[in-house]
């Protein structure tokens, strides 16, 4: 029977995959696999022939009896014919290293996930021993993919060297994926296309620092890659890729933003409300259960393989400036050609929007683009020549976060942007620290006194006096940066903040 | 949905023993109580802290603390529609205006029939495919005023 691969990614099956499946059933040996992250092409389904794969879309249910009498399982018929997956111009110009295999293998084939390079990283780690496993990742110039950019190699050096407080203590990998960007998804299309690239980067970080217990911190909201990592963690526990040395153990959110901040995410771990914590001590000196302590973004984590496997060099040889290596940027929103695209550091935003990305869904002018999820700033086109680089964006009072890059048309409210921004924020909150406890409550209702036109140039400029209060004064990222996307509303679309303003004069 | 069970004490202290040795047990433990009766009803913080040595008030904290413990069990479905950025860009809030006057409910509320409750959600990392929701669990994608109505006629 010919092979027909059919992605389960949650948004491919959010759009019809699992009917897809279903039609094909009878005809063809159908493999579930992630998605390539096409996604204004999913349901992609691939079809393999002696000439390779041969991939369609998008594919809906109804289309499939179609498409099968006109040639579908020799790869023939023309309807919804991608042609050869790799050469579909969104993917040919990717340089794919962290999610190479994602869309490509069977999820929980441990044989597929070999046959594809798997576990050469975690050979080569053992071979040539912890300190120069580190050595490697510091070399390689790999920062923290959760948007801090934190170079991994410190981070793990800090954790290796780290004393014991207590005999019996142990050290611990944790594994940040509680994705909650809106915007990002690159985390959750992993767990569900390649969660065997997670299992043996984290084993890689726990043998160059010698931990011996991995978590990895999931947020609810994604079902499907709950299911599928567990699933993935039984498979490797059953392979002895895990056991008594070092074991994984996945731990659940429960809709809380502010967990995705690390000390937070140790409070929840440790069973507690997620409330930030003061920083000293690292977590990497007194973190899980007050024990030294890795954590690193799950895309950080699933990048170490393929960096001990194909060298420092290789991966350090790709990016600009101080971002080395490669970024999976999430064009998300109202952009035509939405998905996951795997890049070196340095394209420019507007490369992205326009050229990659085709301007927006809708057709109409892009006005604003919201680069790094909730707490990033709103960039206008004027900006568009921005490389994707860590330090390019803070120049530019903005950051490049966890990836996500969501686009805006020209019906956007900046004003109304801004309001959600402060409401995000209260409704997040951990509530430990005032700036951000009551600052974003405030924020809030001084935009909406700037929505009626209620003494607008007097409460803009208390607006950015509170910015500028919770920027310096709050505790973590989440009031800290909610700044980013309401100053940059308000300096980029002053505009949209004058309408309350005009409409009470007339 | 799975079915849920009507509060029980015995079965709740079940539950609970089982993760009660897990390191940092608590978030688990509130997941399985949630799973099993639909809600973390007051009378199993008593319990949890208990078996955890921990005061009752803690209990309490964590619960209130994250948006997804509930103090009620919802509906027979559980409608999460997204409302954040990504979802925005695309006719989200309008997508959200039509389900809450399409079930004649405001979010957290269940319809009157007991048939569905509607939640708010902050991103289901769909955000190349939206507007988007999760039914029960099962992600929707490309919504609109049509495909919402669809969806609404399926449940019961």
């Amino acid at each position: 029977m010919t092979r027909v691969y059919v992605p389960r990614d949650a948004a491919s099956l959010a759009v019809g995959a699992d009917a897809v499946a279903a039609a094909l059933a009878n005809h063809a040996e159908i493999v579930r696999t992630g998605s390539r992250g096409l996604f204004w092409l999913e349901p992609m389904i691939e079809v393999e022939t002696p000439a390779g794969r041969i991939a369609y879309g998008p594919v809906e249910a109804e289309d499939v009896p179609g498409l099968l009498a006109e040639g579908l399982l020799d790869g023939t018929a023309r309807r919804l014919r991608l042609g050869v997956p790799e050469e579909i111009p969104f993917l040919a110009r990717q340089t794919r290293l962290t999610f190479a295999r994602c869309g490509i293998v069977d999820p929980l084939s441990l044989a597929d996930y070999r046959a594809h390079g798997g576990l050469a990283g975690l050979d080569k780690a053992r071979t040539i021993g912890p300190a120069a496993t580190i050595e490697t990742v510091l070399a390689s110039g790999l920062r923290g993919r959760g948007g801090a950019g934190f170079p991994a190699g410190i981070k793990w050096k800090t954790v290796a060297e780290a004393p014991k407080n207590h005999d019996g203590d142990r050290k611990y990998i944790v594994c940040n994926a509680d994705e909650g960007d809106s915007g990002t998804y690159a985390d959750r299309m992993l767990m569900e296309g390649d969660p065997f690239s997670l299992i043996e980067g984290m084993a890689i970080a726990a043998f160059a620092v010698g931990a011996s217990q991995g978590y990895v911190y999931t947020r609810s909201e994604y079902p499907q890659a709950i299911a599928t990592f567990d699933k993935a963690l039984a498979i490797a526990r059953k392979a002895g890729l895990l056991g008594p040395d070092f074991d994984i153990e996945q731990r659940v959110g429960a809709g809380a933003y502010v967990c995705g901040e690390e000390t937070s995410m140790l409070e929840s771990l440790e069973g507690k409300r997620g409330q930030v914590r003061a920083k000293p001590p690292l977590p990497a000196h007194k973190g899980l259960f007050g024990c030294p302590t890795v954590i690193n973004n799950l895309v950080t984590l699933a990048t170490v393989p393929c960096i001990l496997r194909d060298g420092a060099a290789a991966y350090q040889s790709i990016g600009m400036g101080r971002s080395r290596g490669t970024m999976p940027i999430q064009l998300a929103g109202n952009v035509r050609y939405g998905g996951l695209f795997e890049v070196g550091f340095g394209v420019t935003l507007g490369e992205l929007v326009n050229d990659i990305g085709g301007g927006t869904r809708s057709g109409r002018p892009v006005r604003a683009v919201q680069v790094g999820g909730p707490l990033g700033a709103y960039f206008p086109p004027s900006l568009f020549d921005t490389p994707f680089d860590y330090e390019a964006f803070a120049v530019k009072d903005g950051l490049i976060g966890h990836g996500g890059v969501v686009v805006f048309d020209d019906t956007v409210d900046m004003a109304h942007q801004a309001r959600f921004a402060m409401e995000f924020c209260a409704a997040e909150s951990c509530g430990k620290c005032t700036p951000c406890r009551i600052g974003s409550v405030r924020g809030m209702e001084t935009v909406d006194k700037i929505l009626a036109g209620r003494n607008v140039d007097a409460n803009l400029e208390l607006l950015r006096d509170l910015c500028h209060t919770m920027k310096f004064g709050s505790l973590c990222a989440l009031g800290g940066f909610i700044p980013y996307p309401v100053l940059s509303a308000m300096n980029y679309f002053p505009e949209d903040f004058k309408r309350g303003q005009r409409l009470a004069a007339e | 949905m799975a079915d849920i069970e009507p509060w029980n004490e015995d079965r709740a202290r079940a539950i609970i023993a089982a993760d009660a040795a897990r390191p940092g047990a608590a978030l688990p433990i509130l997941h399985a109580l949630q799973a099993a009766f639909g809600c973390i009803p007051l009378a199993a913080e008593t319990l949890v802290a208990s078996a955890l040595n921990i005061t009752r008030a803690e209990v309490h904290g964590i619960v209130t603390f994250y948006h997804e413990f509930r103090r009620t069990p919802p509906g027979r479905h559980v409608l999460c529609v997204c409302r954040a950025e990504a979802c925005q860009a695309v006719g989200g809030e309008a997508v959200a205006d039509h389900v809450r006057a399409a079930l004649d409910v405001d979010w957290h509320e269940t319809t009157r029939d007991g048939a569905v409750t509607l939640e708010p959600v902050f991103c289901l990392g769909l955000c190349a495919s939206g507007p988007s929701a999760l039914l029960d669990g099962q992600p929707v994608g490309r919504l609109d005023t049509v495909r919402v109505d669809r969806m609404l006629e399926t449940l019961a």
